[in-house]
């Protein structure tokens, strides 16, 4: 009967996730594993892997065929990546949403569920909403960033005469003001709810974990001592002084056949 | 036309905290129970990739599915319910073991003055005191009567504790069944401050494991490891107590429990005297069953329990214009909004280590422990740091008056990310008449179900309570080293935007009075015999607590009720 338990071990997986998971389990004898496996090292993260493109390896070789495109055409990639990195730029603490791989986080996740708002409530009818009541919009999120993107070129190339991704910094600083503050004039189109949705998407393309084409190489991690992906922190907890680790992610922890 | 099953001593809808309780209860005397989830079925391999902050916690992974059904909701009667169509202020819970997979394991058995708010208030202020359209009232139960089924669920548990705990809270007969959390610097320069202002801080009690246990049933589990992917994440070493890996392992092995995951309930049935069974969806055939029982229970938290009452037209609805009926009654949430953050210039701490429960809090300002004379509001609430394990995405740290993003923002929350605590306060919420739950005339669910629709807002005494409990955390912040502190100490509309707290309550209300509560203190029905209704929808108020330590001993002491049921029939008060 020892197996209809399932919090206990019964196969290869749970013994493999003991193994990698790196951890001390106490003195538990969890069904018959015990030692050994139970407390083996964290799978090191293999350099090759994560390294830079171009800094070591022919550039075949580090080429990521992961960042191309799902969803945007180029000039919206464009769009999008230039004002990310306005959002989140590079400066002395690290990378901004461009080297993060942003835009390509941000592409990747509109033709998924969230993009597609597969889980959210969609029936009619649709309602003007009080603000307490939230996102009330027929707009599919996929639907609103290509509509966002394009009114971004629209007023920038009616007030400066060229598109978002060529205008200056401060110029693209003030285009997307326009859009937070609603004060881009641009009839029928919800700037706000555009620019909350573009915001939150560039913070999660900086920090999600690197498998969904963002945050690249950890470095959104690293710019903030965040450790990613560890299975324990038991010896850490009580510590008084900060403690700093390699991040770890979700593929240090699968284990290729 | 619906196939009909043989008919089951017992049929439970929801296999969550509650359904997995009652059926484990049941299954171990002897009873066959039917189990009814319409979410997966789900196991601890499901979690060894779970430290993913994006499909878990920005995508809400485990929760239920909202395309198929959620909840309406304004602020007055006067304003059109919209759905909330995305996630925001709750989270619902779906699938095996429901909510109970991706809670935290914060434990607070709720205070002795809860049980009996309506007369301590009234004892020691007079009726006065008690705001206007504040329908608070004794919950037909004391602290005493419910206590020995607090332990039951802290021994299934394993649930982690102080052994010498405040005079100021309920007080245990059984000490807890594990040592207390861990501490860390952070949480002892609350204590200190704490303590220095003359408080009483404890470690918050826990259902992540301390250490190696074996509970009553022989279910063995492992540690906390401290992860800090807790909340809205299952625990991948089965260490957080949740009834996957507790309750609902002895119920299967009894051989008396047939659980049917997939299953959604629809309706009860019932000639208005009795119910007779209920009626559900297969979801991947959309095939109809009717699965006829002795004993319905209704488990399914509070917005399915209220729906499930009102859509098959048992009990009495409430109506708030004359304040009559019972079924959707003093609708409750949590009053949060009250809390200051402590900045460190010269040092940081491990804030991305922690634990679901992992924290210590204060109750010198929560229920009736301290005068409310010459204050506009009743109750008061528990006041905390937690340390659950922050993650970037949705933790982004700055100091007032930082632009929201650019490169200020960045640098911003970079250098904050590890040098803020905040102290926090988990208010009380009080009934009022014009807060309840009803079916919405106009939005429907995937089945052409009338959708439930809430009404609820904040309100002066609310706004009054934040205030105040702001004031106090302010001055536990202030002792606590920093090199600045921030206080927010106000809040204006209830907005269904923002995540606070999961802690929804009300609408099946517990009580003494037929006429104003839906169950006795069995969570037995007044106006069907045959139902138990138990969760979170039981109680009248919510404390300035979790409820789920409440919600497990009601569960405890609902099994005990169907069990005398069965055996004797009719009322059991
Ligand atoms: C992020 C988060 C953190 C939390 N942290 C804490 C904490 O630290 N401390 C604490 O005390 N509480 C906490 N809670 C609350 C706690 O999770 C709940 O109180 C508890 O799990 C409720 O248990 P339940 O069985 O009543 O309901 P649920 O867990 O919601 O279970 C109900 C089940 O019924 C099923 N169901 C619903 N309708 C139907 C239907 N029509 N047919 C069939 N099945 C149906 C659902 O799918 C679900 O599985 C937290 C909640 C969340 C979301
Ligand atoms: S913090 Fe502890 S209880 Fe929570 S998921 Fe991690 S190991 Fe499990």
């Amino acid at each position: 009967m020892a197996n209809d338990k399932p919090n206990q071990p019964q196969d290869e997986s749970r013994r493999r996730f003991l193994k990698y998971s790196g951890t001390a389990l106490g003195g538990v004898v969890l069904g018959g594993v015990i030692g050994g496996l139970v407390g083996a090292n964290v799978k090191q993260t293999d350099k090759d892997e994560t390294a830079e493109p171009g800094k070591s390896g022919t550039a075949a070789e580090n080429k990521d065929y992961n960042q191309a495109l799902m969803f945007f055409s180029q000039d919206q990639f464009t769009t999008a990546e230039a004002a990310a990195e306005r959002i989140f730029p590079a400066d002395d603490s690290g990378p901004g949403a461009k080297e993060l791989g942003v835009a390509f986080f941000m592409d990747h996740q509109m033709v998924s569920q969230y993009g597609y708002n597969a889980r959210d409530y969609m029936l009619p009818p649709y309602y003007k909403a009080e603000e307490t009541q939230g996102y009330q919009l027929i707009f599919k999120r996929n639907e609103l960033i290509l509509l966002g993107l394009e009114a971004m070129n629209q007023y920038s190339n009616t007030k400066y005469q060229k598109p978002f991704a060529e205008i200056a910094p401060e110029e693209q600083d003030a285009v997307l003001t326009a859009f937070e503050k609603n004060e881009t004039g641009i009839k029928d189109f919800p700037a706000t709810n555009f620019f909350a949705m573009f915001l939150n998407l560039t913070m999660e393309g900086a920090y999600a974990d690197p498998l969904y084409g963002g945050n690249r190489n950890m470095a959104g991690w690293k710019m903030r001592n965040f450790p990613g992906n560890q299975m324990s922190y038991t010896d850490y907890i009580e510590k008084e002084e900060f403690v700093k680790l390699e991040p770890l992610s979700l593929h240090d922890h699968l284990e290729l056949g | 036309m619906a196939t009909k099953l043989p008919k089951v001593p017992v049929v439970i809808v929801g296999m969550g905290w509650v359904g997995g309780i009652i059926a484990a209860e049941l299954t171990k005397a002897g009873i066959s129970v039917v189990g009814l989830e319409r979410g997966k079925s789900r196991d601890t391999q499901d979690y060894y990739h779970v430290h993913d902050e994006l499909r878990y916690a920005a995508r809400y992974d485990l929760m239920q599915d909202l395309s198929k059904e959620t909840v309406s909701f304004r602020n007055t009667m006067k304003m059109r319910a919209l759905p909330m169509r995305t996630y925001g202020s709750f989270l619902l819970g779906e699938g095996l073991g429901g909510a109970g997979v991706h809670w935290n394991g914060q434990y607070y058995r709720f205070l002795p003055y809860d049980f009996e708010i309506h007369s301590k208030t009234v004892e020691r202020y007079g009726k006065s005191i008690i705001p206007e359209n504040v329908t608070i009232r004794d919950w037909g139960i004391t602290y005493e009567q419910l206590e020995p089924y607090f332990v039951k669920y802290e021994q299934m548990a394993g649930i982690s504790g102080e052994k010498e705990l405040p005079s100021n809270i309920g007080q245990m007969s059984t000490p807890f069944a594990t040592a207390a959390m861990k501490k860390s610097p952070a949480m002892k320069l609350f204590e200190e401050a704490s303590k220095k202002l003359g408080y009483s801080p404890y470690v918050i009690p826990s259902a992540n494991l301390t250490e190696p246990y074996k509970n009553p049933d022989g279910i063995e589990r492992a540690p906390c490891q401290y992860c800090g992917y807790c909340e809205r994440f299952g625990c991948e070493y089965g260490a957080k107590a949740d009834p996957v890996v507790t309750v609902l392992p002895v119920a299967k092995q009894s051989g008396k429990l047939d659980l049917r995951t997939h299953a959604n309930v629809t309706r009860i049935i019932h000639d208005g005297k009795k119910a007779t069974g209920v009626t559900y969806v297969h979801t991947p055939s959309g095939e109809e069953f009717t699965q006829p029982a002795d004993v319905v229970i209704m488990a399914g938290y509070l917005f399915t329990n209220v729906r499930l009452l009102l859509l098959s037209k048992l009990g009495k609805p409430y109506d708030p214009q004359t304040d009559t009926g019972s079924v959707g009654r003093n609708y409750a949430y949590q009053i949060n909004g009250a809390s200051t953050s402590a900045f460190y210039e010269d040092r940081e701490f491990n804030l991305a280590m922690g634990a679901g429960a992992l924290g210590s809090s204060i109750d010198d300002f929560n229920g009736d422990n301290f005068d409310h004379n010459g204050l506009k509001f009743l109750h008061g609430a528990n006041i905390r740091f937690t340390q659950t394990g922050l993650r970037p995405i949705q933790y982004q740290p700055v100091p007032a008056g930082t632009p929201k993003w650019g490169a200020e923002f960045k640098k911003a929350t970079i250098h904050n990310a590890n040098r803020v605590l905040s102290v926090t306060g988990q208010g009380a919420s009080m009934p009022n008449r014009y807060h309840y739950l009803d079916l919405d005339p106009e939005y429907k669910d995937a089945f052409g179900q009338p959708l439930i629709r809430m009404t609820f807002d904040f309100e002066d005494y609310d706004r009054e309570l934040v205030k105040f409990i702001a004031g106090k955390t302010k001055g536990i912040a202030d002792e606590m080293k920093a090199t600045k502190t921030e206080v927010h100490d106000s809040i204006k509309q209830y907005n269904i935007v923002p995540y606070q707290s999961t802690h929804n309550t009300g609408g099946t209300i517990m009580g003494s009075d037929p006429k104003t509560s839906v169950v006795n203190n069995y969570l037995q029905m007044w106006d069907a015999d045959n139902v138990f209704i138990c969760g979170a929808s039981n109680f009248p108020h919510n404390s300035g607590y979790n409820p789920t330590a409440t919600v497990g001993a009601l569960a405890y002491r609902t099994a005990e009720g169907v069990q005398k049921f069965l055996e004797k029939g009719g009322s059991l008060v």
